[in-house]
C-alpha cells in the first residue's frame, strides 16, 4: 500500500488519465460530426456521395491504428506540414485527436447506420408523403430516431475511443497512460504488477460508468412504439 | 441481404429484395428516383466532387513531390527500395508471417480461451459463475496497449528471453479478444430457443450436460463468424506489437525504411497490405454466415457485446423483455416495445449486420408478414422481437 | 460428457501443440544441432551497428562480436545472433539466453550492478545529427528554441534539455528512422544520441544530405555485457579486443561501417586501451 502511495505520488498519474480523457473527448466530439456527415452521405439520393462514403468507412475500419497514427506525425505533419501549433506538446496532441477522430468516425457511422435500422419503414413513408425532401425527413424524422436507437453502439465506440486513445503514444503524445506506465516500469520493475493493476483499475473505474450511462440513456431514449 | 435478417428492422437504406427495382437506381423510401433535372444536378454534382477531390489529391502530391525541406517523397530512390523483391523476402514477408502468426495464435487461444470463461459464466456454481465474470469484465475494460506493454516487461524479467513480445503480444490479444468471445458463447446460448434445452432435458440429460453437450456446440458454431471478425480485430491490433519491439509486419517496415530512410513509403506498404488482409477476412466473415446457418437452431449470427457484459445493453433489454413477457403468462397483451440489438462492439464490423428489432409494430404490414402463427401463444420470453428473423 | 471432455482436451493439446511449434519457430538452432554455439545478443535495426538484412548482419558491433566469437573459438556458423532491444539486455543476460551482448551497451554503474562488462571497445559521445546545410547548431547550447527528437525511453534528449538547453522542443519517436526523416523534412532540426550511432544513420543515407555536428558532450564507453561473475570470460573477451586493436582488424572494421559520413572516432579515447571496464560512462 505503502508502495502505491508513493508511485501515485511520484508520477502524475491522474494526469496521464486527464490525458487520456482529453483525447477522447475531443476526438469522440469530433468523429461524432464527421460520423454523422458520412451516415448522411450513406443514405444519400447521390451515388456519388454514398460510394465515397463506404470507402471512407472500409478504408478506416481496415486499418490499424497505429499506422494511422505514425502517418499523422510523419506524413501530415512532417510531410504536409498541417500542424496546430508550434508548441510540439499541443501540436502531437491534436494531431493524435485528428488521427482518432479520422478513425473512429467510421465506427460512428457504422453504429448511426445500425441505429438508422432500428427506425421502422412506416416513419420514412410519412415523411415522404408529408412532403419532405430527402434532407428533411434525414435530419426531421430519421436521424433523430436512429441516435435513439444507436445509443448502445456509440456507448460501445465511445469506450473503444477511450481504451484506443493509450495508442496516441504512437503519435508522439508521451504524457498520456501508456507511456507513463512504461516509465514507471522502467524505473520500479520490482513492483511491476502494482503498476499495471493501478492503470489497470483506472480503465476499468472510467468505463464502468460510461457502461452505465449507456445502458441507462439506450433504455430510457429508445422510442416507444 | 443475408437472409433477410434486417426485414424485419425496416431498413430504410438498401432493400434490394423487398422492392425489386431495376439496376443501378437506388431503393430506398427517402427520396424519390431522381427525375431527369435531379439526374443532370447530380452529374453536375458527382462532376464537381471529382474535380475537388482530384484537386486535394493532386496539391498532396505535388506537396510530396516537392516539399519545401528534404526530398521528393515520390522519387524512385525512396520507392524503389521500399517495393523491392529484396524488401519483401528481407522484411515484409518475414514480418508478415510472425503478424500472421501472432494473430493465428491469439485466435485460437481466445476462442479457447473465450468458450471456457463463456461456459463458466453459465454454470451452476455462483463462485464459478462470479470469478469468470470478473476476469472477462477486467479484460475488457483494459487497452490492450496496456497489457501488451505489461506482459513485456513481465515476460522479459521472467525467463522468456527474445520470445518474450511474442508472448505478450498473443497473451494480451487472447485476453482481450477471449473476453469478447466468452461474451458471444454466453450471449449465443443465451439467445438458442428454449425448447433446445427443454429436448435436451427431456431426453435425460442434466442441466450441465445439456449446457455443455446441446447449447454450447450451436452457439460455437452460431458465433464462428463472429470468430473471423475477430480475426480482423486481432490482426489489426497485432500491430501494437510493433511497440514493444514485436518483429512483426509494421515493425519489419520501420527498420527496412531505417536502412534507406523511406520510412513513410515503407509504412505506406505496410498499410496496403494489412488492408488488403484485413478487407478479405472482412469479406470472408460476411460470405461465412449464409453458409453456416443449418447448423444451428439459430441464425448464424454474431451476437450482441459491449464492453461491459454485465451492463450490456442488448442483455439488459433481454431481460426486461423477457420480464414483460413473464408478466403475461398467457401471452395475451401486445408486445409493447421490443429492443433487441445484435452486433458485437468488439469491430464495428458486425454493426453492419446488427439487427436492431425494435418498434415492433403489430399493426404494420411488414412486421404482420413475418410473426409466424406459432410464436404467438409461446410465453418463451427470449423469442420475443426475434420470430421474424427465421 | 466424456467423449466431449475428451474431444475438448484433444483439441487443447492439437492447439497447445501448434501454438509452441509456431512459438518455437522462430528462435532458431541455439540448442538442437549438437556442435558448439555461441549466443550473441545485438541490435537488428542500427545500421552501421548492427543491422539485420534478411540472414545477413552488418555493423561495428557486428564485426567486434565476430571477432571476439573468432578469438574465442567460434567459426561464423558457429554464431546465433539475437535480438536485444535496449530494455531486454539485463534480463537477455541474466536469463542466460545470450552469451555475451554487443549492442551499443554503456557502461554504466547501475548496469554493473547486475551484469559484468568486457571492454570498453568503443568510446562513444553524445553528438547531434543536423542537416547538411545547418549553420546554427554548432552544439547542445545553441538548441533553445530548435526541435530535436530522440527516441522514446532514451534519456539523451532529456540531458540536452536538463543540462545545455532548457528552451529546447523534445520530439518522441519509436526509432531512429523516423528521426532521421523528421529530421531531413524539416520538422526537427537536430537529431541526438551517441555519435556513432549517428554515423551510422548518416551512413545508410549516405548523399551528405545530413552531417554530424562533432562537438561530443558525454563519455559513452561500448562495453560488451556478459553474465555477473563471469570473469573468466571477461579476460577472454578483453583479451581478443586487446588483439583486434592490434592487428588493425578494429581500425578496418570501424572505417567500413562509417564509410562515407566522415565520421571520426574522438581520438582521445579511441581505440580504447584501457580494458578494465572500472570507470563507468560520464553519466548525466
Amino acid at each position: 500500500m505503502d508502495d502505491l502511495l508513493t508511485l501515485v505520488g511520484q508520477y502524475n498519474v491522474l494526469g496521464a488519465f486527464a490525458v487520456n480523457i482529453e483525447l477522447t473527448l475531443w476526438s469522440g466530439l469530433f468523429s461524432l460530426i464527421l460520423g454523422v456527415v458520412l451516415v448522411m452521405m450513406r443514405i444519400s439520393p447521390i451515388p456519388s456521395l454514398r460510394g465515397f462514403s463506404s470507402a471512407y468507412v472500409e478504408l478506416f475500419k481496415n486499418m490499424p491504428l497505429t499506422i494511422i497514427m505514425v502517418l499523422m506525425v510523419l506524413a501530415v505533419f512532417g510531410q504536409l506540414k498541417i500542424q496546430f501549433s508550434k508548441t510540439f506538446s499541443v501540436n502531437f496532441f491534436w494531431l493524435a485527436v485528428t488521427g482518432l477522430t479520422l478513425y473512429t468516425a467510421a465506427f460512428v457511422c457504422e453504429s448511426l447506420r445500425s441505429g438508422i435500422n432500428t427506425v421502422p419503414l412506416g416513419q420514412a413513408e410519412a415523411a415522404r408523403s408529408l412532403g419532405l425532401n430527402f434532407t428533411q425527413s434525414a435530419t426531421m424524422i430519421i436521424l433523430p430516431q436512429a441516435f435513439r436507437g444507436a445509443v448502445a453502439p456509440l456507448g460501445n465506440t465511445f469506450i473503444a475511443l477511450l481504451k484506443n486513445s493509450t495508442v496516441a503514444a504512437a503519435a508522439s503524445v508521451s504524457t498520456e497512460t501508456s507511456s507513463l506506465m512504461s516509465t514507471m516500469i522502467e524505473y520500479n520493475a520490482n513492483v511491476i504488477v502494482t503498476i499495471f493493476l493501478i492503470f489497470a483499475f483506472g480503465y476499468v473505474i472510467l468505463i464502468i460508468p460510461i457502461g452505465l450511462l449507456t445502458t441507462w440513456l439506450s433504455n430510457t431514449l429508445a422510442v416507444r412504439r | 441481404m443475408n437472409n433477410g435478417h434486417d426485414r424485419g428492422a425496416a431498413p430504410i437504406q438498401s432493400s434490394a429484395a423487398r422492392r425489386p427495382r431495376k439496376d443501378g437506381q437506388s431503393a430506398s423510401v427517402l427520396f424519390d428516383e431522381p427525375g431527369p433535372r435531379a439526374r443532370r444536378l447530380i452529374a453536375v454534382g458527382n462532376t464537381i466532387g471529382i474535380l475537388v477531390l482530384l484537386a486535394v489529391a493532386a496539391i498532396v502530391l505535388m506537396r510530396l513531390a516537392n516539399p519545401p525541406q528534404g526530398q521528393n517523397q515520390l522519387s524512385g530512390a525512396l520507392w524503389g527500395p521500399a517495393v523491392s523483391s529484396e524488401a519483401w523476402v528481407d522484411f515484409y514477408l518475414p514480418g508478415l508471417v510472425n503478424t500472421v502468426r501472432a494473430a493465428v495464435v491469439a485466435v485460437v487461444g481466445a476462442v479457447l480461451f473465450g468458450i471456457i470463461f463463456g461456459i463458466g459464466r453459465l454454470m451452476p456454481l455462483w463462485p464459478v459463475r462470479w470469478i469468470c465474470s470478473v476476469v472477462v469484465e477486467f479484460c475488457r475494460a483494459v487497452p490492450v496497449l496496456l497489457f501488451m506493454i505489461f506482459f513485456w516487461r513481465w515476460f522479459a524479467a521472467l525467463d522468456m528471453g527474445d520470445s518474450a513480445s511474442f508472448y505478450a503480444v498473443v497473451v494480451s490479444l487472447i485476453l482481450y479478444n477471449g473476453s469478447v468471445i466468452a461474451e458471444l458463447v454466453r450471449s449465443g446460448v443465451g439467445n438458442l430457443p428454449k425448447g433446445q434445452r427443454e429436448a435436451a432435458v427431456a431426453l435425460g440429460m442434466s442441466p450441465l450436460r445439456s449446457l455443455i453437450s446441446v447449447e454450447v456446440p450451436q452457439a460455437i458454431i452460431a458465433m464462428l463468424p463472429a470468430g473471423v471478425t475477430q480475426l480482423v480485430v486481432v490482426l489489426k491490433d497485432t500491430a501494437l506489437g510493433s511497440i514493444i519491439m514485436y518483429t512483426d509486419l509494421l515493425q519489419q517496415a520501420r527498420r527496412l525504411g531505417s536502412a534507406h530512410f523511406n520510412i513513410l513509403q515503407t509504412l505506406v506498404v505496410a498499410a496496403v497490405v494489412y488492408f488488403i488482409i484485413c478487407w478479405l477476412l472482412s469479406r470472408l466473415a460476411e460470405w461465412l454466415p449464409e453458409h453456416m446457418q443449418r447448423r444451428t437452431a439459430e441464425p448464424a449470427e454474431p451476437e450482441a457485446v459491449a464492453p461491459i457484459a454485465i451492463l450490456d445493453p442488448s442483455n439488459v433489454n433481454q431481460i426486461a423483455v423477457a420480464r414483460e413477457i413473464e408478466q403475461q403468462p398467457l401471452g395475451g397483451a401486445p408486445r409493447q416495445y421490443h429492443v433487441h440489438h445484435r452486433g458485437t462492439n468488439a469491430s464495428i464490423h458486425d454493426w453492419r449486420r446488427t439487427r436492431y428489432v425494435q418498434g415492433y409494430d403489430e399493426t404494420h404490414p411488414e412486421s404482420q408478414a413475418e410473426i409466424k402463427p406459432s410464436g404467438q401463444g409461446d410465453d418463451s420470453g427470449d423469442d420475443a422481437g426475434r420470430g421474424e428473423s427465421r | 460428457m466424456r467423449s466431449f471432455a475428451q474431444k475438448a482436451l484433444a483439441v487443447a493439446a492439437a492447439v497447445s501443440a501448434v501454438a509452441s511449434l509456431t512459438a518455437c519457430g522462430g528462435s532458431s538452432a541455439a540448442t538442437d544441432s549438437g556442435g558448439k554455439k555461441i549466443t550473441i545478443g545485438i541490435k537488428f535495426d542500427q545500421p552501421g551497428l548492427g543491422f539485420k538484412q534478411g540472414s545477413s548482419y552488418t555493423g561495428f558491433d557486428v564485426d567486434v562480436a565476430r571477432y571476439v566469437a573468432k578469438d574465442l573459438g567460434y567459426s561464423d556458423s558457429q554464431i546465433v545472433w539475437k535480438e536485444a532491444p535496449s530494455k531486454q539486455r539485463e534480463a537477455l543476460l541474466q536469463n542466460g539466453d545470450v552469451d555475451m551482448v554487443v549492442a551499443t551497451y554503456s557502461i554504466t554503474d547501475k548496469r554493473k550492478q547486475v551484469v559484468d562488462f568486457a571492454g570498453p571497445y568503443f568510446v562513444a559521445g553524445q553528438d547531434l545529427l543536423v542537416r547538411a546545410n545547418e549553420k546554427s547548431i554548432k552544439g547542445p547550447n545553441s538548441l533553445n528554441g530548435k526541435n530535436l527528437c530522440s527516441v522514446t525511453g532514451s534519456t539523451s534528449a532529456q540531458t540536452v534539455k536538463d543540462h545545455f538547453a532548457n528552451k529546447v522542443q523534445l520530439m518522441e519517436q519509436t526509432g531512429y528512422a523516423e528521426c532521421v526523416t523528421a529530421l531531413i523534412s524539416g520538422t526537427v532540426d537536430a537529431v541526438t544520441t551517441d555519435d556513432i550511432i549517428l554515423a551510422g544513420l548518416a551512413s545508410a543515407k549516405g548523399g551528405g544530405n545530413l552531417k554530424l555536428v562533432g562537438k561530443p558532450f558525454t563519455q559513452e564507453r561500448y562495453g560488451i555485457g556478459v553474465k555477473k561473475g563471469d570473469t573468466a570470460m571477461v579476460k577472454k573477451i578483453n583479451a581478443a579486443l586487446k588483439k583486434m586493436e592490434a592487428d588493425g582488424s578494429w581500425q578496418k572494421d570501424l572505417a567500413s561501417a562509417t564509410k562515407g559520413t566522415g565520421y571520426k572516432p574522438n581520438s582521445k579515447y579511441n581505440p580504447p586501451t584501457d580494458f578494465d571496464a572500472q570507470s563507468s560512462s560520464t553519466d548525466f
